[in-house]
């Protein structure tokens, strides 16, 4: 059966039936609370690193951690951070929702799904262990060169990290193809792509971003890769290699990486703000159309992070005009997610204020952007604090609190059970205090020349009030988390039965059982309008009991006798994926240690390659 | 590739929203995010080039007339792919008429294998390039031409050993009556991106005077 | 599976039509290497290079690869790919221009 719930019914067979069928699992439901059981523990570790530095930082002359161990802590932060944490949390919100918003029984290539979470497993359980000997990566998140070079940063921290890396990269990129054709291919009959929920068209924008962003980074790490393995020349000054190279493919990959991440979060908020007011949401194809082109423009902007490095007036112009332009379409965004909740019947419930605390705060965010894109004002907020402050403004702002309001609206969905109401709030109020409280004055130690990424500083230099203060808030977002943490146990435990569509929601996953049966729909739903389900339940009204029709009529499954259910017919389980992924993860790895193993895992994982693709999908129904 | 080798058969049988099938979508949209990396590999080496500052430089060292050869090899390879897969094709479409489907089936398979055999000549005589150019003191290590040839080719090379290894399953396969022509067509793709890439390369760092 | 029949169906997946490509290909081919051997100023050999293998890219994407008589979708996935990076290179290519003075 499908979900977290089910599996208490099996543990009383066996922990170890239990266990295996979680390891074979294809289902996309069961692989996005995979994704997320899996994200939240690197967010807890992240955060946790986040804390230390920031202890370290509370005091002048902070004596907590020596500068190597501070390099490492703010790199393993910032790199798990965006590919341990709000990828793959994005990712099981992909996972669990997109076959249900349109109406499929799975995405289109369940295996390869699976393929995608051991992959991202495998790679960032590489990169982790570095901790094991002691070598953590160190040379930031986006690990410039030549700090990287060999000559600079010996030893195996930063191989950790390309290759780690590299092995992330497969699974984005596997993941994001199979989004791609899921939503292309296994739409509902009548779900017309302007009849797909935005949340939906977000993923699918994110999705493109990420199959066209990742070969860059993947070229540029294995550049970095060979200049560190094989002593070639891409980064060597000396040789006549430039690193700059590694900056400008970086950020090919990297400003398209940012709209990766915040891409999610604005899906999510475009489904719980029409929820909560009661109101379809404000210019559907003006969502759709900024979104779109965020995501192209998003292409012509990567050396808005290179201002410093003298490309020369004309490309410094070009880059500060092209960031400017993509203000509009996130405007656009603003304005419709505002005029949606305008005029709605709001109720302010823990996703809502979530989803409201997303918006005011992401505002903030994208009005620091432009002044960082204000060439003459970059060259002075560069490498500051400042920095910092803004982008935790989008990133925790725009994509953390989208998340979590995603986690409360949805927990019912895939648990069958409601996150406590009231917890959540005490959670939402700290948090959003917190991070407002944390993340603003690091604007004001920036503009007062404060650097980031230093793991010191001295007495006196007007910083120390502030740096303290921002300490305490980091704890007090560190408080949300726990408080997040057990609503999340509590709620998952005794929780109050959801029902089907505890919101009195607008799509299609709400018209089905919470939680969803493993084939999802009985019968594959035919859509008719936008948000089908609000329009089976009231028609074209606004929502009023008065008009509430019958119930889900077109949508939920017709109550017939259940040997219906039985002609439904999914595919298999399969552990070919986990072990293609651990093949990949060991060729990786052993390049740091001989190349023998690498070549036993190119091996393994080209006979798990064969072994997977003879295996037939499902077995025929005679078989049963 | 393993991409590629995801069969979901289930799947197949049920009309697609667009019609087209899963797997091809998914070949084509890998397609384009390689254009990307290959790409990468590309302009790298373009920005570098005539930035070595030892030798030997290009000039000196490429040899022109022998990778001519070797292009005509891939490109030729490219049309035996395309007439293995007519072959495929038509032998699915010829019905009832064992005959002729047992004969289309035999030049299809026929020219899968000479699709597979050019590319290895091709394989053969990057590896003879290498080896010459390691014997007039250019290595991965060099100077930064070294560099960029090597990895730009070496991937490339890759990829086609790759393709040869998919190729030769798929011929194999064919003999255990496990494939259709989509299967073939799959791999007919990733082949003709691979020589297109080549096309590309050959003129912009053999061709272009340096 | 229906319509991928229809696609690459026998009215243009004739033997004779791939092999009349393959002889333009090879003609293309030849050129190209005979620049070479001819003494053609710089400023007209680059050009003229791009457009040959543009003209063989062209001619084993859209017949070899069935883009031309394919859905429009498959054109879309590989050409926006293409493009960015088509972008991407002579962006690059400017930047490093500058660079180096
Ligand atoms: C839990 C609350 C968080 C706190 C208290 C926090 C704190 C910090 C601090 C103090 C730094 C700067 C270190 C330095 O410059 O010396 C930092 C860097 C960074 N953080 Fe966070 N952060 C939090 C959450 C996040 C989230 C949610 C993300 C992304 C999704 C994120 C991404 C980053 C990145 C990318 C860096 C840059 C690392 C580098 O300089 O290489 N952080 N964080
Ligand atoms: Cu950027």
């Amino acid at each position: 059966m499908a979900t977290v719930a089910d599996v208490r019914t099996q543990e009383r067979v066996s922990t170890g039936a239990a266990i295996w069928s979680w390891v074979t699992t294809i289902d996309h439901k069961r692989i996005g609370v995979l994704y997320f059981v899996t994200s939240l523990i690197y967010f807890i570790v992240a955060g946790f690193e986040a804390l230390l530095i920031r202890l370290q930082l509370a005091t002048p002359e902070g004596q907590l951690l020596d500068s190597d161990t501070y390099n490492q802590l703010f790199t393993m932060h910032g790199t798990a951070m965006v590919f341990m944490v709000a990828m793959p949390m994005a990712a099981a919100f992909f996972n669990f929702l997109i076959p249900l918003m349109i109406g499929a029984r799975d995405v289109a290539f369940p295996r390869l799904n699976a393929f995608s979470y051991w992959t991202f497993l495998g790679g960032s359980l590489l990169m982790h262990s570095s901790f094991l000997f002691g070598q953590a990566p160190d040379g930031g998140w986006f690990g410039y060169a030549n700090l990287t070079s060999k000559e600079y940063s010996p030893g195996l921290s930063i191989d950790f990290w390309g290759l780690g890396l590299l092995v992330l990269g497969v699974a984005s990129v596997a993941a994001a193809l199979n989004f791609i054709i899921t939503i292309i291919n296994l739409r509902a009959p009548g779900m017309t792509l302007m009849r797909m929920p935005v949340f939906v068209w977000m993923t699918f924008v994110t999705s493109f971003l990420i199959i066209f962003a990742f070969p860059a980074i993947t070229a540029a790490l294995i550049f970095l890769e060979f200049d560190r393995l094989f002593g070639t020349n891409f980064y060597e000054v000396a040789e006549g290699g430039d690193p700059m190279l590694w900056q400008h493919l970086f950020w090919v990959f990297g400003h398209p990486e940012v709209y990766i991440l915040v891409l999610p979060g604005f899906g999510i908020a475009s489904e719980i703000l029409p929820t909560f007011s009661r109101k379809p949401i404000f210019g559907y194809s003006a969502m759709v159309f900024a979104a779109v082109s965020i995501g192209f423009l998003g292409f012509s902007v990567w050396a808005h992070h290179m201002f410093t490095t003298g490309m020369g007036t004309i490309a410094d112009a070009a880059f500060a005009g092209s960031t400017m332009l993509i203000a509009i379409p996130t405007g656009i965004k603003m304005f419709n997610w505002v005029a949606t909740c305008f005029g709605g019947r709001i109720s302010f419930t823990t996703p809502m204020l979530f989803a409201l605390g997303f918006l005011t705060t992401f505002l903030i965010g994208g009005l620091t952007g432009p002044m960082l894109a204000a060439v003459p004002l970059d060259l002075h907020f560069q490498d500051s604090y400042f920095v910092v402050g803004h982008f935790h403004y989008v990133l925790f702002g725009g994509l953390i609190l989208a998340l979590m309001g995603g986690v409360y609206y949805w927990f019912p969905k895939i648990t069958g059970r409601m996150m406590d109401e009231r917890i959540g709030k005490w959670h939402f109020w700290i948090m959003f205090a917190g991070m407002n409280l944390t993340f603003f004055p690091m604007h004001f130690v920036g503009l007062d020349g404060m650097p980031r990424r230093v793991g010191t500083y001295a007495a006196g230099m007007g910083w120390d009030f502030w740096n303290m203060f921002i300490t305490v808030s980091a704890f007090l977002i560190g408080v949300s988390i726990l408080v997040f943490l057990w609503n999340l146990v509590a709620s998952y435990v005794k929780g109050v039965p959801a029902g089907n569509d505890p919101w009195d929601a607008r799509t299609l996953e709400w018209a089905i059982p919470s939680p969803p049966p493993e084939h999802n729909f009985d019968e594959i739903p035919h859509i008719t309008h936008r948000d089908q389900v609000w329009f089976d339940k009231y028609g074209d009204g606004h929502g009023d009991a008065a008009q509430l029709r019958k119930t889900s009529a077109a949508v939920a499954e017709p109550a017939e006798d259940s040997d219906e259910e039985h002609e439904v017919h999914m595919p298999d389980p399969s552990y070919w994926p986990l072990l293609v992924s651990a093949g990949l993860t060991i060729a990786a790895a052993g390049l740091m240690i001989h190349i023998a193993v690498s070549v036993f895992g190119v091996a393994w994982t080209i006979i798990s390659v064969y072994a997977w693709s003879l295996e037939p999908a499902s077995t025929p129904p005679e078989e049963h | 590739m393993s991409d590629a080798a995801v069969a979901h058969e289930a799947q197949e049988e049920h009309p697609t929203s667009t019609g087209l099938n899963h797997r091809k979508i998914l070949m084509w949209a890998f397609l384009g995010s390689e254009c990307i990396f290959f790409g990468s590999l590309i302009t790298t080496y373009l920005v570098y080039r005539g930035k070595s500052v030892v030798g030997p430089y290009p000039s000196e060292i490429l040899n022109i007339p022998l990778t001519s050869i070797s292009t005509f090899v891939l490109l030729m390879s490219s049309l035996a792919m395309v007439l293995a897969l007519a072959g495929f094709e038509r032998a699915a479409s010829a019905g009832a008429n064992e005959d002729r489907k047992r004969r289309e089936l035999q030049k299809g398979r026929f020219w899968l294998l000479m699709t597979a055999v050019l590319g290895t000549g091709f394989l053969g005589f990057q590896a003879y390039e290498f080896i010459e150019f390691v014997h007039h003191g250019l290595g991965l290590t060099t100077n930064l031409f070294g560099t960029t040839f090597f990895v730009l080719t070496g991937f490339h090379g890759t990829h086609v050993g790759v393709g040869v290894l998919w190729l030769v399953s798929i011929l194999v396969l064919s003999y255990f009556g496990k494939v259709k022509p989509l299967d073939v067509e799959l791999g007919g793709l990733y082949w003709h991106f691979v020589d297109i890439v080549w096309i590309i390369i050959f003129t912009l760092i053999y061709l272009i005077p340096h | 599976m229906s319509t991928e029949a229809a696609h690459t169906d026998e009215a243009h997946a004739t033997t004779g039509h791939y092999v009349r490509i393959a002889i333009v290909l090879t003609v293309l081919t030849i050129l190209e290497v005979a620049t070479y051997y001819v003494a053609i100023p710089f400023a007209l050999l680059v050009p003229l290079l791009l457009v040959l293998a543009g003209t063989k890219f062209a001619l084993v994407v859209a017949y070899y690869m069935h883009l031309r008589y394919d859905s429009k979708l498959f054109s879309g996935f590989f050409f926006f790919g293409f493009t960015i990076e088509i972008l991407l290179l002579i962006a690059l290519m400017v930047l490093f221009g500058i660079r180096s003075g």
